[in-house]
């Protein structure tokens, strides 16, 4: 029997910047969390993780997160990877700061 | 203090071109990060959670105003014009990219500095008492033979792929400034019954996962075997080590498993048959080496000035209380610049606050700056007539904090607003912690009283041997702070006990304001310590604190 898919996102930190990236549908890697493709299958989800594995100038340490849909977009479950969407609570720093601008 | 020799300076210099190197192989794509990783931890670059983040290894914490003044460059240059002091006296950069990092190192190899071996199963950056050379109850100086021990560490062809990391922490004074006893290898200088100075060699002492206090395997160690003594220890750790099992591979285990009557044996075997290979270019080095720690010149003059400021001036006699230690010369002072402000990111310093110190350090403290395991900086010579100004200009750059030694001097690890390895952040909680004691104006009736936290099991924060400590974990997807009590890093080493359950984030503040009412209440007298009236009424009382009184959060 086969126990319930929790929907992913692909994500990494792209190799010059080191920031956050998730893989759109149209194969792009987005900052934004929401412009994720939502992954509800798992064979479609280990395609898409070697889809991004192989882009190696590009990005590094892809790998699948837990996520649920939301009203625009696909939205992180854990607060790991809610901190990844923002940056460092300390400082506005990271995405929270270069995406306001 | 130290400076390069020509051999050291080379192989700084053939570093960084290699490292470029590889870099420009990582971006054009002949490397895979698989193949790249090692080759960027080795030259202490690592890849967090928002960005890549470079470790700079400050050795046995001593910087030089011009090094200061460069770390200040680089944050200005290449990352967001900060730095952030760590528990291993390093210095971490939070958001360089990639391309600039050769750039970055080579800026670093101008100034005599480096990132090498501050990550990998290495000897790691060999950490000292930050008040070494300065500090009125120490035996020696003990950065020469911290410098020895890096020399011969740096790029040791037998020590490059330990089973794990290797930590050796040294102090030259019987109050164990160092934490020597949570190391690898902790060094302890004493005296013998003749007077000579040599080592007390505490080995298996470790945090982490697997806490532990380390044994002793050598009550007095003659300072000119320190090499072939610490080899042997290597050597013994590097055949019996476990590879199998990354959780098991830290000496502290190799200790443990091995016994330590066997592990002692072991190693005093093992120092038999080296000893006689080290034929006493080591003992010439070290001769060398001293050299470039002399004591400065200390100047001699009255210091009516500063006692007259002392009765006169309530804000700067305050800080005077909590961030002076005396100094062997009785004119002189070491001075804690607290990197602690209430509210601030424990451990950061910002560029300008980077530059102030360095002129602080040149116009008032012979061009001697320190960093600490506790995440501050120290000016460790500067003469009492001269603190009123000196106080004034920290205090103008928000480094006049006077906080030292108590609550809100806390140590806390980078956690998960940075870190991969996080499982709960710990800056957000130090934060908290320390505006909200300071809002109740309650730390310094509390007293001195040590708190450390980090973010997950690693131990970066310390928190075992924190009076108080904190540990965040992910309970269930949800950050969660568990408590231990009575933790000493002195050499009264001791691991803290646990609470019981832990935390919520909003909990953690009012859970710790529990424990110190609780403390209040039962002190004798005002000076018995937390830690002292822990050591006498134990866990208990706090325990009932802490959770019996969950249920009426609301009245208290």
């Amino acid at each position: 029997m086969n126990r319930r898919f929790t929907p992913k996102v692909v994500t990494a930190n792209r190799l010059r910047e080191g920031d956050v990236v998730y893989l759109t549908a149209d194969d792009r890697w987005s900052q934004l969390h929401n412009e994720a493709e939502l992954i509800e299958d798992e064979a479609h989800a280990q395609l898409r993780l070697l889809h991004a594995a192989a882009q190696r100038r590009l990005v590094v340490g892809a790998y699948l997160a837990d996520a649920k849909p939301g009203p625009n977009g696909p939205e992180p479950t854990h607060f790991r990877e809610e901190f990844r969407t923002r940056g460092p609570s300390n400082y506005n720093h990271g995405k929270q700061a270069d995406l306001a601008n | 203090m130290y400076s390069y020799s020509d051999f050291d300076e080379a192989f700084v210099r053939a570093r960084v071109a290699q490292f470029s190197q590889q870099v420009g192989r990582r971006l054009d794509g002949s490397l895979s990060e698989d193949e790249f990783r090692p080759l960027r931890l080795m030259n202490g670059l690592y890849l967090q959670l928002h960005a890549y983040m470079l470790r700079v290894a400050i050795p046995y914490g001593t910087v030089s105003p011009r090094q200061m003044r460069q770390l200040a460059l680089i944050a200005d240059t290449w990352d967001k014009g900060y730095g952030h002091f760590t528990t291993r006296q390093n210095i971490q950069f939070n958001w360089p990219k990639l391309p600039d990092v050769p750039a970055i190192l080579g800026a670093l190899a101008d100034v005599e500095m480096h990132a090498i071996q501050t990550s990998g199963n290495c000897v790691r950056n060999v950490t000292a008492d930050h008040f070494a050379g300065a500090a009125a109850d120490e035996v020696e100086d003990p950065r020469p033979y911290a410098e020895l021990l890096r020399q011969w560490s740096t790029d040791h062809p037998e020590f490059q792929f330990l089973p794990r990391k290797f930590k050796i922490a040294i102090t030259g004074s019987p109050n164990d400034r160092a934490v020597t006893r949570a190391h690898d290898i902790g060094l302890r200088m004493h005296r013998n019954a003749a007077g000579e100075p040599g080592f007390e060699v505490m080995v298996g002492g470790g945090l982490g996962r697997t806490p532990m206090i380390g044994i002793t395997v050598r009550e007095f160690l003659p300072v000119a075997d320190l090499l072939p003594y610490v080899e042997a220890v290597l050597s013994i750790y590097n055949t019996l080590g476990r590879r199998d099992n990354k959780y098991k591979a830290r000496i502290k285990i190799t200790v443990h498993e091995t016994g330590a009557e066997e592990i002692t044996r072991m190693i005093e075997a093992r120092f038999a048959e080296l000893r006689p290979l080290f034929g006493g270019n080591d003992q010439k080095l070290l001769a060398d080496i001293r050299e470039a720690f002399a004591p400065p010149a200390f100047r001699n003059a009255p210091v009516d000035a500063y006692d007259a400021f002392y009765k006169a001036d309530p804000v700067f006699r305050s800080w005077a209380d909590t961030n002076l230690a005396a100094h062997r010369n009785a004119q002189y002072a070491i001075v804690t610049v607290s990197l602690k402000a209430h509210g601030a990111t424990p451990g950061d310093a910002s560029s300008d606050q980077m530059r102030v110190l360095a002129d602080l350090a040149e116009k008032y403290g012979h061009s001697d700056l320190r960093v600490s395991h506790e995440q501050n900086v120290i000016l460790p010579h500067v003469h009492k007539s001269d603190l009123p100004t000196l106080h004034a200009t920290l205090f103008q750059a928000g480094l006049g904090t006077a906080n030292v030694g108590l609550l809100s001097d806390i140590i806390a690890c980078p956690g998960m607003d940075y870190c991969s390895l996080a499982t709960a952040r710990s800056i957000p909680v130090a934060q908290e912690l320390a505006t909200h004691f300071e809002a109740l104006k309650l730390e310094h009736e509390i007293g001195p009283l040590k708190i450390k936290i980090s973010g997950c099991i690693n131990a970066c924060g310390h928190h075992h041997v924190g009076h108080i400590g904190i540990l965040g974990l992910d309970r269930a997807g949800v950050e969660n702070y568990q408590i231990t009590l009575g933790g000493d890093g002195t050499e009264t080493a001791v691991i803290g006990d646990k609470t019981g359950p832990g935390f919520a984030y909003h909990e953690i503040t009012p859970a710790i304001e529990r424990i110190l009412r609780a403390y209040l209440a039962l002190r004798t007298e005002p000076s018995e310590t937390f830690l002292q009236a822990y050591r006498r009424v134990g866990l208990e009382p706090f325990k009932a604190a802490l959770y019996s009184s969950e249920g009426e959060k609301d009245a208290a």
